[in-house]
């Protein structure tokens, strides 16, 4: 397996490292009212720190083509359900 | 397929194979993908028969227009467990865990699965599940297995308890499909290109990857229910800003495309049967593969269409009734391709071919039935009746279930070691195949004519259709007894299964019936697809 790129200690101190002050922005955004903006914003915090904790410590930054594949496929199913249940509860 | 030494195999076998160990322990902890299938086989099949006692008792109460022998509350209970039962124990886990574990890595040249204790511990996380099921029994469910709320949320019943165990199967059924998808992609002998595999692992890697990516989103769906119930949090209640519906789309994204996790391992099983007692090689390979894939993806499509009475937006409502006329194409390009392999074929009708033919016939039945369902005019009218009862049970009994007895029958000498009877097979097949028919058929007339599911008392008026429909379900009831019989008599003193009694050309026949533990002394080679019937191979 070709993980050698993403392992050295200080990339992962570093990443967990944003992880926290992602966290910290998380907590402090909630305190500022941007009505239905708070969940956007909430939501893509979250996704950047999933995509870190995939690409770093799961390790898929070194990994081949089928392993992103199967890493990047289930988003579309995710914006299927979102889309199918919003073009419901938006428009009903 | 190019393989040596067929005599020599056919030489040793009928010892007991996997079988030679013994003792709990060699069951409890194997790592045999053979003996593990065959857990989840024996498994499965008793939660077959126990959610077949309780249709029986549903359709002993239904003998007459008014609850005679136990109340309705009790007649709740009932459907809600073989419901729940059937699906959830029985035929979700059947074929793939059960068939598939067995012979995935068989039809593979493979001596396991990729991950052999992540296999077993996907069987003790669902026995942990039925365990907490069972135990869910303090206070027997009474939502219809469905759990729709708002009354999922409210009723007294154990709710939490069997979403867990629920949670939990489902959690088993990730890691079987994992499992499957890492084996296919990995574990293929030498030679065994993508276009020469079977087609039963196309149609299960199809059905793998619509257990990992659709089985999480019922987990959360009931762990959202159970927040609700325990915690008081307000997903679906719209006194708190939740919405019932809410609940009905995160369940269907689910629960359709799952529609495709029963039915998809059928229709492999089916392709493998269909050449095999046709002697003819399978027409349209490429586009039986496909369409197993397309199926797997189409079927995320249109999870509204069990939704159309709801109070969906018109718009969502229209899409999702568009896209569910398109689910028919890929299942109408297999049920063509299996027929224009039986076209001028030199059939013969031992018993899993009795049981492939039951399933195009039968599943021809529930599909067509189908658009009728998926039309917004006429779902209304037909939504919630007997209707969808009929549809239903031919789709899943008459489709899943026939594939299901088709691979029991087809495989058991390989599985065994031991021949079955044939001719009781057949007495078997004759009395599940005019009991289903009468059983059911009866109910699409029932339906059409406005009979309500799920209640246990009904008009006089479907009298009539309800005795039949009783009647039949006793003689299914005794071809499924004549069936099982047969089996267990097999098991003990059936004559011994040369290594192919069917000449059949996959891989799990180029090995002793029943196989060792290693599957295969040597991992064949291949040089050809495995369909070369009536061609001079075989
Ligand atoms: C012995 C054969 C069977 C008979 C006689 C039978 C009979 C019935 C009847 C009468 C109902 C309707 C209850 C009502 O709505 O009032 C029902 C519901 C149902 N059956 Fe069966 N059934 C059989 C086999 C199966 C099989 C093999 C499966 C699936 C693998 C299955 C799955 C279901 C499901 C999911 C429901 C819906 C339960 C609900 O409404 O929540 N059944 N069955
Ligand atoms: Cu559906």
């Amino acid at each position: 397996m070709s993980h050698g790129s993403t392992g050295s200690r200080r990339t992962y101190f570093a990443v967990f490292a944003a992880l926290l002050l992602l966290t910290v922005v998380t907590v402090l955004v909630s305190y500022v009212d941007l009505g239905l903006l708070n969940v956007v914003v909430a939501l893509l915090i979250a996704s950047v720190k999933a995509s870190l904790v995939a690409l770093f410590f799961m390790h898929l930054k070194g990994e081949n083509r089928l392993v992103w594949g199967f890493a990047l496929v289930p988003i579309f199913f995710l914006a299927l359900i979102l889309l199918g249940t919003l073009t419901d509860t938006m428009l009903r | 397929m190019e393989t040596e030494g067929v005599g020599r195999m056919e030489a040793e076998g009928n010892g007991r194979g996997y079988l030679a160990e013994r003792g709990w322990r060699s069951w409890a902890f194997t790592l045999d993908h053979k003996r593990i299938g065959a857990m989840y086989l024996w498994t499965t099949t008793v939660f077959f028969l126990i959610g077949g006692v309780f249709a029986l008792l549903l359709r002993l109460e239904l003998l007459s227009p008014q609850a005679h022998y136990f109340s309705n509350h009790t007649y709740n209970i009932f459907f809600t467990l073989h419901g729940s039962m059937m699906i959830f124990l029985f035929i979700i886990p059947a074929i793939p865990s059960g068939l598939g574990n067995f012979f995935i890595p068989l039809h593979l040249g493979a001596r396991d699965v990729a991950f052999p204790r992540l296999n077993l511990a996907s069987y003790w996380v669902f026995a942990a599940g039925f365990l907490v099921i069972i135990g869910s029994l303090v206070a027997p469910m009474d939502t219809g297995w469905t759990f729709y709320t708002p009354y999922s949320a409210k009723t007294g019943a154990a709710v939490t308890t069997l979403s867990l165990g629920v949670f939990l199967i489902g959690m088993s059924s990730i890691l079987t499909g994992l499992n499957f998808i890492v084996t296919i992609h990995k574990m293929r002998a030498p030679g065994m290109t993508w276009h020469r595999m079977p087609l039963f692992l196309w149609a299960m890697y199809a059905t793998s990857i619509i257990q990992v990516i659709a089985t999480p989103v019922v987990g959360v769906t009931f762990l959202l229910l159970a927040a609700e119930r325990v915690l008081g949090v307000g997903f679906f209640d719209p006194a708190k800003g939740g919405d019932p519906v809410l609940f009905q789309h995160f369940f269907w994204f689910y629960s359709h495309p799952v529609v495709y996790v029963m039915i998809l391992p059928a229709m492999g099983i089916v392709s493998e049967v269909i050449p095999v007692f046709s002697r003819k090689p399978i027409f349209g390979y490429k586009a039986i593969a496909y369409s197993s894939l397309a199926i797997a993806f189409m079927g995320f499509l249109v999870w509204g269409h069990h939704m159309f009475t709801s109070g969906m937006s018109p718009l969502a409502n229209a899409i999702f009734s568009f896209l569910t006329f398109f689910v028919a194409v890929p299942t109408a390009v297999k049920v063509f391709n299996w027929i224009a392999t039986l076209y001028r074929g030199s059939i013969t009708f031992e018993s899993p071919m009795l049981y492939a033919l039951t399933f195009i016939f039968l599943f021809i039945v529930g599909g067509l039935t189908g658009p009728f369902l998926g039309a917004m005019a006429t779902n209304v009218q037909l939504h919630d009746t007997y209707f969808v009862v009929a549809h239903f049970h031919y789709t899943m009994m008459g489709g899943t279930v026939m594939g299901f007895f088709a691979g029991l029958h087809y495989w058991f000498p390989k599985m065994t070691g031991k021949m079955l009877n044939e001719k009781v097979a057949r007495i078997a097949w004759a009395l599940v195949f005019v009991g289903f028919n009468v059983t059911f058929f009866t109910m699409f007339i029932a339906g059409t004519r406005g009979m309500p599911r799920r209640y246990a008392e009904y008009l006089p008026k479907f009298h009539t259709e309800n005795v039949i429909s009783t009647i039949g379900s006793a003689v299914l009831a005794l071809g499924i007894l004549v069936m099982c019989w047969n089996f267990l008599q097999g098991l003990r003193k059936g004559a011994p299964a040369p290594s192919d009694p069917w000449r059949a050309l996959t891989l799990e026949w180029r090995t002793a019936s029943p196989p060792d533990v290693e599957n295969f002394h040597e991992i064949p080679r291949v040089a050809d697809w495995p369909y070369g019937y009536g061609t001079p191979k075989a």
